[in-house]
């Protein structure tokens, strides 16, 4: 049935898959099980993401599907149990942008990839960002931007972390539409992703050895 | 002998036509479109744009006459912020209201119609606009949720409908729609007032109309991107219906939007049906079929459909180029220009792909590299016309200014 199950997920059928949760948990399945089950699935769907078999709508009908899941199976857990995550990135979308579409995809992405993310929303300014990456300590920052005013945001959140003696800490990834790899320059991040496969990719080589 | 204004203004339609038609125009017409650059280039805050109607004015002339440029741009997309204001605008949040003076309005998603709302909305869909779309989407308009059905004044009904319209918050509304009218109705009579001194001075108006694709009426101001993308699989059938229900909505506005001004260049801003946004499937089920059809009825009422593509479209050359040869403009922000003229060419006139990043960041010897290839790939043989690849707000004047100058320069056809 797990496997199954799986199957399900990955396809994006909703109404089976929850369907055979219920069923399952009634016969008895380890609710951790069907938790474990559902990141498998969700691998699968992030790989056809990869491949460009995947588009948005199918990122999202996924993870609609697995907070059903959760819904479900969560009245079944006792306590959470920690697993070990590949590394930190915290991402947002920086002071004066709202969109937030691009940053959620990658966030999803690399979820689905074993980071542990934080994500701190849209319209952050620098001091916010200062602040969180102080708290949250990750190896890598994300910084979203969908409007070309915000490179200079990004600029200013880049040269706050200088200022705060945070820039040597981290990785700075800056990804949006209107971004390449001379606003990159420009605004004095490590690197541009061009979609949330590149964000996976850049953070991969730069939490390696974790 | 110099040629007059009207001779220049002719001069430039007939360009602007020639590349429509996909003959080869006397050189590569060069229509920039603007968001606030205007605004930055004139040293106006954005906030001064969007309520002070001369500051607006004297930012855009300046630019346009600057600029010089075959088509002008006015302050439309600047929107008047006390109208907004008057309104409760929900849809938006722009400076002066929620964002800071210097910063360009921005777009509020939400699911302004439930997925469980379809079949309210699909049976009839102006009392639903009027009774709970409009009160959601602007707060001036709460009070309208307190009428009853609007279908219901027939015979001794309408004594009910009418005694409704004596509610005090039902007054408040009709009140606050009469100040915003009044606000409004300025706000044209200024645009209009624009055009016609630009017009006067040779360039003609870049926009005559503006319209939607159906699947994207839906997506954006109704259901938000994850509501529709998600009743793609969860309500097909409802979504399509919608979609349907709405294209003649937007066929409506676009030739309305034209007969008003005169003017036969109908935008039409697609947002949601970009590479990565849905499968090739989707693509032809949800969103093609509807834009093709808003796309031939302009075409059949003699108007020029002026599609600007938001994302990149490269997957989506082969169905798109299904319309009518020398009646459409696409202007793509980003797509494989190689691929574009090979399957477009020959069909469709290309507008479009100088990069915004290119414009704010590079230097006009970039810039002008970028427009060379452009003009010797998609300008070959006529059919293309050159513009950033989204609306500006900012750029390096210069680098828009070298945008400008070497596509007169180098796009001459001998």
């Amino acid at each position: 049935m797990q496997e199954k199950l799986k199957e399900l997920i990955a396809d994006l059928k909703e109404e089976e898959a929850l369907e055979l949760v219920k069923e399952m948990l009634s016969n008895g399945t380890d609710p951790m099980d069907v938790l474990e089950t559902c990141r498998t699935a969700v691998e699968v769907v992030g790989k056809r993401f990869e491949e460009g078999k995947y588009f948005i709508p199918d990122l999202l009908m996924s993870g609609e599907i697995m907070e059903n899941i959760s819904n479900i199976v969560k009245p079944h857990i006792s306590a959470d149990t920690e697993e070990k995550k590949r590394g930190k990135v915290l991402i947002g979308t920086v002071e004066g942008d709202i969109h937030d579409i691009g940053k959620n995809i990658v966030t999803f992405m690399l979820e689905v990839n074993g980071f542990d993310v934080l994500d701190i929303g849209v319209d952050v300014p620098p001091e916010v960002f200062v602040e969180k990456i102080k708290e949250f300590q990750p190896q890598v920052v994300g910084l979203s931007g969908l409007l070309t005013l915000a490179f200079d945001s990004m600029k200013n959140t880049i040269e706050a972390l200088e200022n705060s003696g945070l820039r040597d800490k981290v990785k700075i990834m800056i990804g949006g539409s209107p971004t390449d790899e001379q606003v990159a320059k420009y605004v004095g991040a490590d690197a541009h992703g061009k979609d949330a496969n590149a964000a996976v990719e850049l953070s991969r080589q730069w939490t390696e050895g974790n | 002998m110099e040629k007059s204004p009207q001779e220049l203004y002719e001069e430039r339609e007939k360009r602007f036509m020639d590349a429509v038609q996909l003959k080869v125009p006397d050189r590569v017409p060069i229509i920039p479109c603007l968001d606030f650059f205007p605004a930055i280039y004139a040293g106006i805050t954005f906030e001064e744009a969007m309520y002070d109607y001369d500051k607006a004015y004297m930012a855009w002339k300046k630019t346009a006459l600057d600029l010089d440029a075959d088509m002008y741009w006015n302050s439309y997309i600047s929107y008047p912020g006390k109208g907004l204001e008057v309104l409760g605008y929900n849809l938006l949040k722009w400076p002066g209201k929620g964002l800071k003076a210097d910063r360009m309005y921005q777009f509020v998603e939400g699911e302004y119609m439930k997925a469980s709302e379809y079949d309210e909305f699909l049976a009839d869909p102006t009392d639903f606009m009027i009774r709970t779309y409009y009160p959601r989407v602007c707060s001036a308009m709460a009070g309208l949720q307190k009428l009853p059905p609007i279908h219901g004044g027939y015979w001794q009904g309408i004594f009910g409908l009418v005694g409704s319209f004596g509610d005090p918050e039902v007054q408040e509304s009709l009140k606050a729609l009469m100040e915003a009218g009044n606000i409004f109705a300025k706000w044209f009579e200024f645009l209009g007032d624009f055009n016609k001194e630009l017009e006067a001075l040779g360039y003609p108006n870049a926009l005559g109309a503006a319209t939607y694709a159906p699947y994207d009426i839906i997506g954006d101001t109704f259901r938000g991107t994850r509501g529709v993308m998600l009743d793609m699989y969860k309500n097909p059938e409802k979504l399509l219906a919608a979609v349907d229900m709405v294209t003649p909505w937007a066929l409506e506005a676009g030739i309305n939007g034209a007969k008003a001004s005169g003017n036969p260049r109908v935008w039409i801003w697609l947002h949601k049906g970009c590479d990565g946004f849905m499968n090739d499937e989707q693509f032809k089920t949800f969103y093609w079929p509807g834009l093709k059809k808003v796309i031939m009825g302009l075409i059949e009422a003699d108007l020029v459909p002026y599609v600007y593509i938001e994302g990149d479209y490269t997957c989506r050359l082969e169905t798109i180029a299904d319309v009518p040869k020398g009646k459409v403009v696409y202007h793509f922000e980003q797509v494989d220009i190689y691929k574009a003229k090979e399957i477009l060419g020959g069909v469709a006139c290309i507008s479009g792909n100088v990069p915004n990043a290119l414009l704010c960041t590079g230097t006009p010897e970039e810039v002008k590299e970028y427009c060379k290839k452009l003009i010797d790939v998609l300008g070959k043989d006529g059919g293309y016309i050159m513009d950033s690849s989204a609306c500006i707000d900012e750029a390096r004047p210069e680098n828009l200014k070298a945008m400008i100058d070497f596509t007169k320069e180098y796009g001459v056809y001998s």
